[in-house]
């Protein structure tokens, strides 16, 4: 028996050199790699990785593809289940789903099914012989017509999902451009935006026509989409709407909510100003409050646009921080600082209007609160001010209400979420089904292509029994 | 893409465009606004709607060349194209039949509150209209906004044509003549809005007034153009960008409007020298 090989590391760039860029931080398995990687997973008959995977991707079967060599059929067997293996391959919480349930990682460490995914799309993309369309696209048959409302995530999943049932799908976007959250919200340097446009033309080769710059609700509304045939609409439109903290200062300049941070960066590549029209301004010192994902992705891309020092402010410890383990890490060897069990009480100004200190108070955790936390309460008379002059808040968003108001009898939750069967993503108004982050508050992109595929075949039954019932 | 069915020099670098957009032009209402782009590079850049034609599909905008964004958007012509348009975005005004509306407009200001006062004169509300520009070749919308109104009066900072002075010093002459209308309109630049609030908080009479914050997507998701209204945060673009306009902090909001300056310098001097230098006129 071969000695047991030790997980993979994926490559990255030195941190020294990647704060000066926003080329991409993890450089991915070379064939060879990836081979000797894949060939670690010993095929356990229970697969449990695969019930890890909120869509379901045939996990074993690809990676043992990748250790034979037919990467381009690796990348195919994960698109069987996985419009957006690329953009998955970099930006899944793998962690705690695949690989958390890897039967190698009850005594070592899990196969890096991650990075496999992404080496088998990037290699399919990137390869002659990955030609781009998938051969097993569905025959047009014409099933019914459905609205796709946002084209992040959900949106996306559950448009190809209809278009491989035959479907003829739509997929309307508010913003000129598609991805939702993967373009407006994620970094190049985490996602290039490259593949993210790669990934949606694979979508539109299936059959999904795309609008943009249509604010359905605005645009058009539910009322004329049905008005002009379509059987069904899927509501995907995300948690867009930043929450603020809600403490005096917090209108200053130099306050951004990391939505508009990270959408001046990422979307109008303002990284690029003045190659880009759109402006952005960052200070020497900046305070990101919050510890998720997108506070990271904050944190980083204010380095990369030359902020001497960024400090993520989080009012709970270490342990409890929401972002990827592989995000912190990132972060802190680029030079972000961490200082937790902090919580700011108010935004300083100078006379002219823009930041320049916050005020914060230490916190220590006490019982667990609902959410299984511990809680942070403040230490009475721990005040203390921070020099600042950029602050970026990043606590949080709520499912953008734009569309979800312009609705009658649409059910909604206490944070303005539309309530759907989770079985079938079907809401309170016949024929509208909604899944991802309007559903759910902000999470994952896996997450949400999940409750993408659940809605596509939820959707498939409604239009299905109606047309049994009209004969 | 939408082209440009029509191009007129309203004043000295103030411009209008009627636009192909026929979805646009088809749900706008009076209050509404869209958001362009111009091309690959541009940024998104919020305007009003100054007026529609379902029939024709065509959207009605006015600008003021004030940055490079804008000085651009001037350099296109007749049968051009812009590269995206996305609305109506915003929540329209209700707009009900009142016995009198005042319309105070400054500058380019006149251009949104245009379809305002035509929305009120079509139900049959007396509109009084205070036009005020810089100089007498700065007033635009003379003849449009003379339609809709029963009264028109103007005001020029110079004195070269009608009232000499601010278009809020005709206002408070009117309020201070015993006219109490049921709203005043105020749509113009922040300074002009809050002068023309101070007035009209004098004599106690309900003013809206239209702001025009700096923001990205137009639709909720950044929150770049929030103020503060009656001690609370909102986003003009979803929540406005109408607003009460004794509830506006226009402080804050003034200072906010200042944030890209530096920014917004760089560019036009790098316009003009690209502009100047290579007397091509646009990429």
């Amino acid at each position: 028996m071969p000695a047991r090989v030790d997980r993979h590391l994926m490559p990255k760039q030195d941190p020294q050199e990647r704060i000066r860029n926003f080329d991409e931080v993890a450089l991915g398995y070379s064939p060879d790699t990836a081979v000797e990687e894949a060939k670690r997973c010993i095929g356990c008959p229970k697969r449990p990785c695969v019930a890890g995977c909120p869509v379901e991707v045939d996990i074993p079967s690809f990676v043992k593809l990748i250790a034979e060599g037919r990467f381009v059929e690796a990348a195919r067997k994960v698109k069987e289940k996985n419009s957006l293996p690329a953009i998955c391959g970099r930006v899944c919480p793998q962690e705690t789903q695949c690989e958390q349930r890897c039967t190698l990682g009850k005594k070592g460490k899990p196969v890096a099914i991650g990075a496999l995914e992404r080496f088998a799309a990037d290699y399919e993309r990137t390869s002659s012989e990955g030609a781009k369309n998938d051969p097993k696209v569905a025959a047009r048959v014409s099933a019914g017509r459905v609205a796709v409302v946002g084209s992040g995530p959900a949106g996306l999943t559950c448009a190809a999902d209809l278009a491989r049932m035959g479907y003829k799908v739509v997929l309307f976007e508010s913003l000129h451009s598609t991805g939702g959250v993967l373009r407006y919200g994620i970094p190049e340097f985490r996602l290039p935006k490259a593949i993210v446009d790669e990934e949606v033309n694979y979508v539109k080769s299936l059959g999904v026509e795309i609008r943009a710059n249509t604010l359905v609700g605005k645009t058009v509304t539910l009322d004329e989409l049905f008005r002009d045939g379509f059987d069904a609409v899927f509501l995907g439109t995300g948690a867009g709407l930043p929450h603020f903290l809600g403490i005096p200062g917090e209108n200053l300049n130099g306050v951004y909510s990391a939505n508009e941070f990270l959408t001046r960066s990422n979307l109008m590549k303002a990284y690029l100003f003045p190659e880009y029209d759109t402006p952005i301004w960052v200070g020497k010192r900046v305070a990101v409050v919050g510890a998720g994902n997108v506070a990271m992705d904050a944190a980083r891309t204010a380095l990369r646009l030359g902020a001497e020092k960024v400090t993520i402010v989080y009012r709970r410890s270490r342990a409890e921080m929401p972002a990827r383990l592989e995000e912190i890490e990132n972060a802190e060897e680029e030079g972000v600082e961490l200082m937790l069990l902090t919580n700011p009480i108010r935004v300083l100004g100078d006379e002219r209007g823009w930041v320049r200190g916050m005020e914060c108070i230490r916190m220590e955790l006490g019982e667990p609160d609902e959410s299984g936390r511990r809680r942070p309460v403040p230490v009475q008379g721990s005040e203390f001010v921070i020099d600042i002059d950029t602050m970026i808040s990043a606590v949080g968003t709520d499912p953008n209400p734009l569309l979800v108001r312009s609705v009658p009898g649409l059910k909604i939750g206490r944070h303005g979420n539309v309530i759907v069967n989770e079985e079938t993503g079907e809401t309170s108004v016949p024929g509208v089904f909604a899944g991802g982050d309007i559903v759910t508050g902000s999470a994952t992109v896996i997450a949400a292509m999940g409750a993408g595929k659940i809605a596509a075949r939820g959707i498939d039954e409604y239009i299905r029994a109606k047309r049994e019932r009209s004969g | 893409m939408h082209r440009i069915i029509k191009k007129e020099e309203l004043a000295p670098r103030i411009k209008l465009f009627v636009v192909e957009a026929p979805e646009i032009a088809s749900h706008a209402r009076p209050g509404h606004f869209f958001v362009l782009r111009l091309h690959d590079r541009g940024e998104r850049i919020p305007l009003t709607i100054a007026d529609s034609d379902p029939g024709a599909g065509t959207i009605t905008m006015v600008f003021q060349e004030v940055g490079k964004s804008t000085y651009e958007l001037g350099t296109l012509e007749e049968g051009e194209s812009i590269l995206d348009l996305v609305g109506p975005l915003g929540t329209p005004r209700e707009i009900r039949r009142l016995d009198t509306v005042v319309c105070v407009a400054g500058g380019v200001g006149v251009a949104p509150i245009y379809p305002e006062a035509k929305a009120f004169h079509e139900l049959g509300t007396r509109v009084i209209s205070l036009v005020g520009a810089q100089t007498k070749d700065m007033l635009i919308f003379k003849d449009r906004m003379e339609a809709v109104s029963d009264e028109v009066h103007y005001a020029t900072d110079d004195g070269s044509f009608g009232y000499h002075g601010f278009v809020t010093g005709l206002l408070h002459d009117l309020l201070a003549g015993g006219l109490r209308p049921d709203e005043v309109v105020a749509i113009g630049p922040l300074p002009m809005m809050r002068a023309a609030c101070k007035v009209t908080a004098e004599f106690g009479v309900k003013t809206v007034v239209s702001l025009n914050a700096i923001m990205v997507d137009g639709t909720g998701m950044c929150g770049s153009c929030r103020v503060t209204v009656d001690g609370k945060t909102m986003f003009s673009c979803v929540e406005g960008p109408a607003f009460d306009g004794h509830k506006v902090d226009f402080g804050e909001l003034m200072a906010r409007q200042t944030r890209f300056l530096t920014e917004e310098k760089l560019a036009m001097e790098r316009y003009k020298a690209h502009v100047e230098g290579c007397k091509c006129r646009r990429e």
